[in-house]
């Protein structure tokens, strides 16, 4: 009697989800066997977690393509496994496991090594994986809410450190809030509607008469909530004191994974349910994508501490990201899809040098602490020219790649002013990039105290690199995967 | 009539619980207010036939969490808290914003209100719902049900992390 709600195929579906929760239960598990000075076996533990869920996506995968589906979906339309959803899972593991490589030795020197640590970031996955494929108001709920506790615990992580302290706090409260605003939103579509699944929400919007006011009252508090979630401007103000007093090795990992997995939640979104609003929440985007890039890129520039700057430059960031959303064709789909995957690596990769800067007594989050790294570990710095050329968009660089598509996404769409704004707002970002590379290249060190690199810290620099490198110079394989990730808007 | 009547001294019993939460000084007093407003909330769910939620409302949130908020108010140090100013100096213009964002929400629901289509009242006393939401839980809402396990996992982990001296 119980198949009936329960098939194979629903098990298979969530297996991903399975493994990574069974393994965060693990490593809480078998933290308590190891010793002090072997915990980086949480690291492993928790990678080995990661490969397994992989191969497990990748057969899922396997299947989808040998039956020709597209797309499977499970609990009576719950949840959707499609080419977006493996897509977005793929870069959360990819994100996830670069970020646990430079952990380990960040938590020795701060002394807070502890099995926990691994086991949330696990489960945060096990939020972001819902995020990406269910197709219900309450399991994207459920699983932003599964997503963001982790993460504000992880910010508070250093809990001896005021400034982690602080960070947590504020995080929470404002995550709490705009989740509040979200739940409101959800709860109008679900009163207009009668659903809590996306399709039914859509075709109940569609048979609507325009101009409701309930319908806009609906799509703006939820549009609010998603905004607040991916900080675009003016729902940013979170982000850089989360990002300062996180653990650096936490800012890492919160800029990317939980930051992709908020967009794959807003795209989501606005292209099942909202797209019959299209008309209406266009406008409102270009607003919040302008404000986004002035604001981010100009707040930048005065930034002394690099988290900070870091921070307001994934605030800009999220500002062109947003412009393919308002273009809205495939061209701008495919852009923001090859855009994530690019920034992923390409801001791992500069955290991974900022972790390394952490040593015994320094800090190493001011931009001073910068000054003569050419002098002191010439491969880090030149490493590091290379990830902040790709932030900037410079082309040999993939950062050129996903800012390509942007623009041409733009120009397809005769959105010519916006596209004029957001090359102006690359040559700000380029000065705030410079006044890095002016630190480490043409400044004597300050501190004679040589740079931290552990082997995992080596691999992930490694693999963001050749990876920054690789979809830079060629790209093709990688534009076909994001192509194969395009959601259709609904229509 | 009847109906109005009742839904009437719920919503006041709310507002005003909720208003003294926020406003009193004392936070015992505010916990006494906020377990005003969830009965309030409660007596809402009976009225509109949940009896399931309303029982769920008093014995998790009036039972459960609130005495658990008042043991940890009488295990900080009150007096400090109470000398502290309680609202910042911007408090007016939050004040002008929330009444500008509530007068558009007001706005917005008093001109859409056709737009809901609700079942229509069943006249007489509807059947005991209690099963019903069982069966949507464990059945249609399954999936969300099992990863609100995870979450309530995550809960208690980051409360452990974030409480404890020493781990």
């Amino acid at each position: 009697m119980f198949n009936e709600f329960f098939s194979r195929q629903d098990l298979l579906l969530i297996k991903p989800a399975v493994l990574l929760a069974l393994f965060g239960c693990g490593i809480l598990l078998t933290d308590l066997l190891h010793e002090r000075r072997h915990k980086y076996l949480n690291a492993v533990t928790a990678l080995l977690g990661l490969g397994f869920t992989g191969v497990q996506l990748a057969l899922i995968q396997r299947a989808m393509s040998a039956a020709g589906y597209s797309e499977v979906s499970g609990f009576s339309g719950g949840l959707v496994v499609d080419g977006f959803a493996l897509y977005f899972t793929w870069i959360f593991l990819i994100a996830t496991a670069i970020a646990i490589l430079f952990s380990v030795r960040y938590l020795e020197v701060e002394n807070e090594h502890h099995g926990e640590y691994y086991a949330l970031m696990l489960f945060s996955l096990v939020g972001m994986y819902f995020l990406a494929t269910a197709m219900d108001l309450i399991t994207l709920f459920i699983g932003l809410e599964t997503m963001a506790l982790s993460v504000y615990v992880l910010a508070g992580f250093l809990r001896g450190d005021r400034r982690s302290n602080e960070a947590a706090m504020k995080y929470f409260l404002l995550g709490a809030f705009s989740s509040g605003i979200l739940a409101y939103g959800f709860s109008l579509l679900y009163g207009l509607t009668g659903s809590t699944n996306l399709r039914a929400v859509a075709d109940a919007l569609v048979a609507r008469p325009s101009g409701d006011p309930v319908v806009y009252l609906a799509l703006i508090t939820t549009a609010t909530g998603l905004l607040f979630k991916v900080a675009a401007v003016p729902f940013h103000q979170w982000a850089p004191d989360a990002y300062e007093g996180a653990p650096t090795s936490i800012t890492g990992f919160m800029s990317t994974a939980p930051k992709a997995a908020a967009f794959a939640f807003l795209l989501r979104v606005f292209l099942v349910p909202l797209a019959p609003l299209r008309p209406a929440w266009e406008g409102l985007l270009v607003v919040v994508c302008v404000l986004t890039m002035v604001v981010g890129n100009l707040a930048a520039i005065s930034q002394n501490n690099t988290k900070r700057l870091f921070a307001y430059s994934s605030i800009s960031h999220v500002g062109y990201m947003l412009l393919g959303l308002v273009a809205g064709n495939e061209t701008g789909l495919k852009g923001i899809a090859v855009y994530l995957l690019v920034y992923v690596f390409m801001n791992l990769g500069i955290f991974t040098v900022l972790v390394a800067l952490r040593r015994k007594d320094i800090i190493g989050d001011e931009i001073e602490d910068l000054s003569g790294l050419f002098f002191k570990n010439p491969v880090s710095a030149v490493f590091m020219l290379i990830f902040l050329l790709s932030l900037a968009g410079i082309p040999p660089t993939a950062g050129f790649l996903g800012k390509y598509f942007i623009f041409l996404s733009l120009i397809e769409t005769r959105h010519y002013v916006l596209a004029v704004i957001a090359v102006v707002f690359v040559v700000v970002a380029l000065y705030y990039y410079f006044r890095l590379v002016v630190m480490m290249f043409m400044r004597e060190a300050t501190d004679p105290e040589r740079l931290n690199i552990s082997p995992g810290v080596a691999v992930a620099l490694a693999i963001t690199l050749a990876m920054t490198l690789v979809i830079g110079i060629y790209p093709e394989p990688f534009i076909r995967l994001a192509a194969g990730s395009v959601l259709v808007p609904f229509r | 009539m009847l109906d109005q009547f009742f839904f009437y001294i719920f919503a006041s019993v709310i507002l005003l619980g909720g208003l003294l939460t926020i406003t009193r000084r004392s936070a015992v007093h505010s916990a006494i207010f906020l377990i005003a407003t969830l009965l309030g909330i409660a007596g809402l769910f009976l009225h509109l036939q949940a009896e399931f939620l309303a029982g769920v409302q008093v014995i998790l949130y009036v039972g459960g969490i609130m005495v658990l908020f008042l043991f940890v108010i009488m295990l900080v140090n009150l007096d400090q808290a109470a000398r502290q100013r309680q609202f910042n100096r911007q408090w007016w213009l939050a004040l002008l914003a929330a009444a500008a964002v509530c007068g558009e929400a007001l706005y917005g629901l008093y001109r859409g209100r056709g737009a809901f289509t609700f079942p229509g009242a069943v006249p007489g006393n509807m059947p005991p719902n209690t099963q019903a939401v069982g069966n949507a839980l464990y059945q249609n809402y399954m999936l969300p049900f099992e990863v609100a396990s995870i979450m309530l996992l995550v809960a208690m982990v980051g409360a452990v992390v974030m409480a404890k001296k020493r781990l």
